[in-house]
């Protein structure tokens, strides 16, 4: 199955989905990151969303997820660059993301990850 | 556009479908929110087929109106259908692992929806979306 790359950037990783993705390599992906975040030490996480044309329930829930997984891990998620009609339909659907932190793109996002102390450990 | 039938029965699938979808959304010329929340939707009801209905299939087919163009995509299986339809509805109510949007989620994101089904009898949801 095709994973889902995860860059180490400094102490963030960088996931930046570029397919159509399938439920499969969502539920590996988080894995992945939980196994990467712990192999690096990393203190944030920068989930790119730019590509992706819809986010359903199933993308949604495994969103918050993996930001609730990275907390445990002692790591910051940002989820960066959904498109408007993502966000219309993701709220009219009757998902709010709660517990999330989101920006509009990847520089935005490390941005917050630092200033919330995200690279200095 | 001529109707497409496709299969549903595996992730992959699930994809397709909404390729399938998309693409013919934007031949109807739905907008780009339109486009997006109909193909949200299929997301939901492909997946239902495929994780409560045990695999199936959908029927997508571009759909008109006098001179308003549309979409309309129909989700079958053979599955064990559903007991009770407006509880199977309701937002949070989920028999499986999902947040229990999926069904409720997909018709608040379509013009039209209707559902078809009785406990061992399979469910057929058919949902269609006008451009405006």
């Amino acid at each position: 199955m095709e994973r889902l790359p995860i860059l180490k950037i400094g102490q963030m990783l960088l996931v930046s989905i570029q397919v159509d993705l399938r439920d499969d390599m969502v539920v590996a992906l988080q894995e992945d990151l939980a196994d990467r975040i712990v192999e690096t030490g990393a203190r944030g996480v920068v989930i790119d969303i730019t590509a992706l044309d819809i986010v359903d329930s199933f993308t949604g829930r495994m969103l918050a997820t993996m930001a609730a997984l990275s907390r445990v891990l002692d790591a910051d998620t940002v989820v960066v660059g959904m498109r408007p009609a993502v966000a219309i339909t993701l709220v009219e659907l009757g998902l709010s993301l709660d517990g999330i932190k989101t920006a509009l793109d990847v520089e935005r996002g490390m941005r917050l990850l630092s200033l919330a102390g995200g690279t200095a450990r | 556009m001529t109707a497409q039938e496709l299969p549903i029965s595996g992730d992959a699938d699930v994809v397709r479908v909404r390729q399938a979808v998309r693409a013919a959304a934007v031949e109807a010329k739905l907008s780009l929110v339109d486009q997006t929340k109909l193909v949200t939707a299929a997301s939901e009801l492909a997946r239902n087929t495929l994780t409560y209905g045990g695999g199936g299939g959908a029927l997508v087919e571009q759909v008109q109106n006098g001179l308003r163009k549309g979409v309309k995509a129909v989700f079958h299986d053979k599955g064990p259908g559903i007991a009770d339809v407006a509880q199977a509805l309701t937002d949070g109510f989920t028999s499986g692992s999902g947040m229990g949007l999926g069904l409720g989620g997909a018709r608040r994101l379509v013009d039209e929806f209707a559902i078809d089904t009785a406990p061992g009898d399979g469910t057929t949801v058919t949902v269609v979306k006008w451009a405006r």
